[in-house]
């Protein structure tokens, strides 16, 4: 079988010139391009996986750059989690472009957007393939690029464009703290391998390189929209659907989390950055957790849903799950792409996406709304879907780290997890349209199939991280922490069950039943909490008064002292020599002219006089004529 | 008794007139009859000289002369009546088209 996994990212860079440079003559085949490239690129990861699985395992590289003698190698790398990672990526990548034909059928900017989709596979698969901190910092950049891009796709939108920004320039701040943190790491070993990451863990300088650590974890906060970086993903479902389902959901910004796992080495040594990590997790899964529970716009329920779920898979690399982490990684990609293709679905055909005019659209629309149910189930970890597996793999492994602060807000999250998912499902597919001219209709085939393909693996992917399959993930994806021996697992287990149950209960109860559940008074009592949570923690407002607003002041007193001194000073220096081209012109003028012209006049003045001899009267000339004769009779008679 | 002398001051009367009105006069007409006059003065000249000597060949100088003169002011007066009809005006100094 070929192994050739170098060649993985280079299909979508293909296509995406091809589209880029052709878009306007390819019209609608570019999106057969961008589909036949993904699809070859997922082929050939499926055939790297193989032959890794074998025992052969192909890499390249080649000298990039020299850095103080030492060259630097632009290389891949080829191991569990790299695979796991470019599976997940082009296989979810190839569904959702195959979903985006159907869903961005009537755009004007058809192929541009297939463009960016491979630009962006093409910038993943790389970033997931790096073997080294450099280029998986350029990669890293580039899909953010890319995310800003496909964010800001209907421009004209003022919205769009601002979410646009709003992503690019939040995700950046965490992004100036990963570039600090790589120059760290490579000044402290002069090596930008991932491969010389357990050497360079050996470093006896434990403060610098635990705040080299925290400072990696700062671009993986503002990739995978952790607290306080994590206000950009709401805005960003501004995107297209199938955007929001492809990097906002299952691959970008699971990209900090991997970060996080490719740097392992690094955290498992600094057990001081590693709580970091897990309080930073365990506080984003909560709090976004809770601020989906009031949410009304079906797309930002998913965006915070998918918060909520990187803090859990942070939270649980943080606990040193570095396989919970990274299985959750997974899994949660299958069914979340799914959910966000599905809430696609819907806004396809309902043209809203405000969930108090949806409503009892199952019938219509029987295949977008069973998968969605399909997917929340898995999101809510209901055995045995995807997301039971690996939820529970989280919880054990959270438990097992002795944090039972964090084991206990994480259950509650799991909770509010199946309850906000299952809010979303009984609003949405049942009781009756709360809109008297929702005209529900089922999207065309080329948009559910991938709903059904990613079902099926919303279904069974967690399998290969079960005990039905001995644990298989486990051991292919692993850091050596062994088997949780020390906890419960089996009462996890149903614990975690439980979670999934009684939030999925509490909605049916809410939504379906009808049931005060909460009397009134403690209702009116709880107002505030209400408030709180649909102002998402007014986390906004604190930036905007906290930092937006001085930026904005601070930027006009510079615009101020640009305009008044800088600009002073310049247009005092033009003034200036405006005077002294003044002064020079007069020179010319008077001096430098004066002179041509006064010899000029000198010739004028001379020659005036004599022209008035030549009058042009034959009598005068006749006159000097007899003169001259008379003269010079004269002088010879004198003589 | 007419002498020589006699005859060569008053040629020299008539050509100091003619002189003074070819300088002074303003009309083309008057000038060519001034001219006129320096030529009969000349004419004068030759024949009293003629006379004084016995040499015929000084009045045939004289026939000479008179005849290039009526044919000289026959030109001059064509080119003036031509000037009058373009310029209006016979006075020399008005006619100055050619004048710097």
């Amino acid at each position: 079988m070929m192994n050739y996994p170098y060649l993985i990212p280079l299909f979508p860079l293909m296509a995406f010139a091809a589209n880029i440079l052709f878009g306007k003559k390819l019209g609608k085949k570019s999106a057969l391009v961008s589909i036949a490239a993904s699809t070859a690129s997922a082929a050939l990861s499926i055939s790297a996986f193989v032959n890794f699985l074998r025992g052969s395992v192909a890499s390249v590289s080649f000298a990039w750059l020299n850095v103080n003698g030492a060259p630097v190698m632009f290389g891949i790398l080829v191991d569990q989690l790299s695979l796991m990672m470019l599976l997940v990526v082009s296989v979810i990548g190839t569904l959702i472009q195959v979903y985006s034909t159907g869903y961005m059928s009537d755009d004007k900017r058809f192929s541009r957007f297939f463009a960016y989709m491979s630009l962006f596979m093409f910038s993943m698969l790389s970033l997931v393939l790096s073997n080294n901190f450099m280029m998986i910092y350029i990669f890293w950049e580039l899909v953010g690029v890319c995310s800003y891009f496909l964010i800001s796709f209907w421009f004209e939108k003022d919205s769009a464009a601002n979410a646009g920004k709003k992503a690019f320039i939040t995700t950046r701040i965490g992004d100036v703290g990963l570039f600090i943190g790589l120059a760290m790491i490579f000044w402290l070993s002069g090596s930008p391998y991932f491969s010389d990451l357990p050497a360079i863990a050996q470093n006896p300088d434990r403060v610098l390189l635990t705040a080299a650590a925290i400072l990696i974890f700062c671009g993986a906060v503002g990739k995978s929209a952790q607290f306080p970086l994590h206000v950009w993903l709401p805005d960003a479902m501004e995107g297209p659907t199938p955007v929001s389902a492809l990097i906002h959901a299952a691959t970008m910004v699971a990209a900090g989390v991997y970060l996080v796992a490719r740097c392992y080495p690094l955290f498992a040594a600094c057990p001081a950055a590693l709580v970091v990590v897990a309080y930073i997790g365990i506080v984003t899964a909560f709090m976004a957790g809770t601020i989906a529970l009031v949410v009304n716009d079906i797309k930002r329920i998913l965006a915070y849903s998918t918060i909520s779920q990187l803090g859990y898979m942070i939270a649980a690399l943080g606990c040193g799950g570095y396989t919970a982490g990274t299985f959750h990684l997974m899994t949660h990609a299958f069914f979340k792409a799914l959910l966000f293709l599905g809430a696609g679905s819907v806004i396809h055909g309902v043209h809203t996406q405000d969930i108090r005019q949806m409503g009892g659209i199952f019938s219509k629309m029987k295949i977008t709304a069973a998968t969605f149910i399909i997917a929340s189930l898995a999101i809510a970890g209901v055995p045995p879907l995807a997301g039971f597996w690996s939820k529970d793999e989280i919880l054990v492994s959270m438990f097992a780290s002795g944090n039972y602060v964090i084991f206990g807000l994480a259950y509650l999250t799991s909770i509010f997890t199946a309850f906000y998912m299952f809010r979303l499902c009984f609003i949405v597919f049942f009781g009756r349209p709360r809109k008297a001219d929702l005209h529900a209709h089922e999207s065309p085939a080329v948009m559910t199939v991938p709903l059904m393909v990613l079902a099926f693996f919303s279904i069974f992917i967690g399998l290969v991280g079960s005990p039905l399959m001995h644990n298989w993930f486990g051991h292919f994806v692993t850091f050596g922490e062994g088997h949780h021996g020390g906890a419960p697992a089996g009462l996890i287990m149903g614990a975690s069950v439980a979670a999934g149950v009684i939030g999925i209960a509490i909605a049916f109860a809410l939504y379906i039943l009808k049931w005060q559940l909460v009397p009134q008074a403690v209702r009116i009592r709880f107002t505030w909490l209400h408030t709180l949570l649909i102002n998402k923690y007014y986390m906004d407002e604190i930036y905007l008064s906290a930092i937006i607003r001085p930026i904005a002041l601070l930027s006009k007193y510079s615009f101020r002292f640009d305009k008044n001194l800088i600009d002073g000073v310049v247009n005092w220096t033009g003034l200036f020599s405006l005077f002294l081209s003044e002064v020079k012109n007069s020179f010319d003028k008077h001096v430098v002219d004066g002179l041509v012209n006064g010899a000029a006049k000198l010739v004028d003045l001379c020659s005036g006089h004599a022209r008035r001899l030549q009058t042009g009267l034959i009598q005068n000339y006749m006159l000097f004529i007899i003169a001259g004769l008379v003269i010079i009779l004269f002088v010879n008679l004198i003589r | 008794m007419i002498s020589i002398t006699h005859v060569m001051l008053f040629s020299a009367l008539i050509f100091a007139i003619g002189l003074y009105g070819a300088l002074t006069r303003r009309n083309a007409i008057g000038i060519l009859m001034s001219i006129e006059l320096i030529l009969n003065a000349a004419n004068i000249n030759l024949v009293a000289m003629a006379r004084l000597w016995g040499d015929k060949s000084g009045i045939l100088f004289a026939v000479f002369v008179i005849g290039t003169a009526a044919a000289a002011t026959i030109v001059g007066l064509a080119i003036l009546i031509a000037v009058y009809r373009n310029a209006k005006t016979v006075y020399a100094d008005r006619i100055n088209l050619l004048r710097w």
